[in-house]
């Protein structure tokens, strides 16, 4: 198997407030990793920063390594564009733009163009619009959104429901080609069945993508994830193969925390 | 008891109910008082024809022009600087020290009488700058004057975009600045052009201000370049009503300006509302 994201004494502060205290972990490509734990565990200011979105948040402050090919992607010559463009994240909240579907996923592509490499140098063009016609309907169909939306392309991303949001939130950022996924709690405000079309979907994209999940749903761990990570307290309290962390947990706390004792 | 609290559930409601219908009634007062007292006096030489005989004859048209130069001016420094100053509170400095330094100059700014705008812009404009009573120096003055109420209109509709969406933008790779200008402008447009319209009504009905910065009484022509002096309306409303020849005869014409004033103002508004039904349409949540 090989490493997605490494990172190493991974530490955040939210002014004084100690959030994340130390945190080692591997992520694996091409798996769906979970990361579970009771709320202000630390598990989504973690997630943040492996796309360094916690950078927008005033007062805040990360130490320690978060190795993303082997790359620091907190290192000062990287360009936090290019780290969102390749880890992409969907929000807890549906949080699609008020512009039409097809805008919806077509931003991102337009945002970055098309890079050429021509004799050695690299040069950036808009794409035509048959290319982005094309990278929209590829992302909606690979969220599983096309059938549900093909006719109806000019209407606005919020007029769908929230499952379909969330499902058109999945297309905007497959458009970017990202190569990591990060999903903050992406089911915490749908409808179960809802819900069960978006932890299809997420088995389904680990094949091209590796998938890390923040969860507050035990179920929906053990259900959809290869790997398991138990935060508490902004510790990483364990880590291991999702059977094992449910059936023969290590640690007092995580037995605790799966068995409902805690939380 | 129990009546006891239906009645007092009464009570409080007809008073709520009669402090909104006060406010209903006032407007309607005052349009029917000035509608009719003015309506006689308006005509197509009213409206397009120069004054005469020291104002109690003739047109009011060099006014209308005045006030829609000021306007025209006011829109086109208040408006950019507004916006942008807005987007830098919110969007740079939301939390900083220098943040809140800026919110507090703008409400202190808002609170100021237009009369020590009049002087600051007779201070620095007319004299300073050299710009003398002139149609730049009244209009860089209600700029200034307008600036904060245009800024807070603006800062509220800029703060009011969600910032789920801001993530949204940046998690797909967005630059800020890429973010402010194809996500958090244009879904502000509709409370931006909210302020616009209430910050260019308020600079078209000051009359303090010109009196120091260029305002002319009577004027038999139109404002030839910026450095010219002008003819405003609510000015001749105020002038016809304290220092014409004959007060009483003169009275439908002050009517009839305020009049044509109101429809003024109250004609931006409706264009107001127009444009931003358009874009809140355009842009539904």
């Amino acid at each position: 198997m090989t490493i997605a994201i490494r990172t190493d004494d991974l530490h955040v502060y939210f002014d004084k407030n100690h959030a994340l205290k130390g945190v080692s972990m591997d992520i694996e490509m091409n798996q769906v990793t979970a990361v579970i734990g009771p709320s202000g565990c630390g598990k989504s200011t973690f997630i943040r920063c492996i796309n360094r979105m916690n950078d927008l948040i005033p007062g805040c402050t990360v130490k320690g390594k978060v190795l993303v090919d082997g790359m620091d992607i907190n290192d000062d010559d990287v360009d936090v564009v290019d780290v969102r463009r390749r880890i992409g994240m969907v929000f807890q909240k549906p949080n699609p733009f008020p512009k039409s579907i097809y805008e919806n996923v077509a931003y991102g592509p337009r945002l970055h163009g098309v890079v050429e490499t021509g004799n050695g140098k690299g040069r950036r063009r808009k794409h035509t619009k048959r290319e982005l016609d094309e990278i929209v309907e590829h992302s909606l169909r690979r969220a599983a959104l096309w059938d549900e939306v093909k006719d109806r392309m000019d209407k606005s991303g919020t007029s769908l429901s929230g499952g379909q949001q969330q499902r058109l939130c999945i297309a905007r950022t497959l458009a970017v080609d990202p190569e990591i996924i990060l999903f903050d709690e992406p089911c915490s405000a749908l409808d179960p069945i809802a819900t069960a079309k978006i932890e299809d979907l997420l088995v389904d994209l680990k094949k091209d993508y590796t998938v890390v999940i923040v969860t507050h749903n035990m179920q929906q761990a053990a259900r959809i994830s290869d790997r398991t990570a138990f935060f508490y307290l902004g510790d990483l309290i364990e880590m291991g193969d999702t059977k094992q962390i449910f059936e023969r947990p290590q640690k007092e706390f995580t037995e605790q925390y799966i068995t409902g004792r805690m939380g | 008891m129990m009546l006891n609290r239906r009645a007092t559930e009464m009570a409080v409601f007809t008073l709520f109910r009669g402090c909104a219908l006060l406010v209903v009634l006032a407007l309607v007062v005052l349009l029917g008082y000035i509608v009719s007292g003015g309506l006689e006096r308006l005509s197509v030489e009213f409206l397009t024809g120069m004054p005469r005989r020291a104002n109690t004859e003739g047109g009011i048209f060099p006014a209308i022009v005045g006030t829609f130069y000021l306007m025209l001016i006011v829109l086109s420094i208040s408006v950019p600087i507004g916006v942008m100053s807005a987007i830098y509170m919110v969007e740079y400095e939301q939390n900083s020290l220098m943040g809140k330094v800026f919110k507090m100059a703008v409400y202190n700014l808002a609170g100021v009488p237009s009369i020590v705008y009049g002087l600051l812009g007779l201070g620095i404009f007319v004299a300073f700058l050299g710009f003398g009573f002139s149609l730049i120096s009244a209009g860089l003055t209600l700029s200034i004057m307008t600036l904060p109420l245009m800024i807070s209109s603006a800062r509220e509709a800029i703060a009011a975009v969600p910032s789920t969406v801001r993530e949204a933008s940046y998690a797909l790779g967005a630059t800020k600045w890429q973010t402010i200008w194809h996500h958090v402008l244009p879904y502000a447009l509709p409370g931006i052009f909210t302020g616009m319209i209430l910050s260019v009504s308020r600079a078209a009905g000051e009359t303090a201000p010109l009196m120091l910065t260029g305002v002319a009484m009577s004027l038999q022509r139109l404002p030839d370049s910026f450095f010219d002096s002008f003819m405003a309306l609510p000015y001749h409303v105020f002038y016809m009503a304290t220092q014409s020849s004959d007060l009483l005869a003169t009275r439908p014409i002050q009517y009839a300006t305020a009049l044509v004033l109101l429809l003024l103002v109250l004609g931006m508004n409706l264009f107001a509302i127009v444009l931003r039904k358009r874009y809140r349409d355009r842009y539904r949540w």
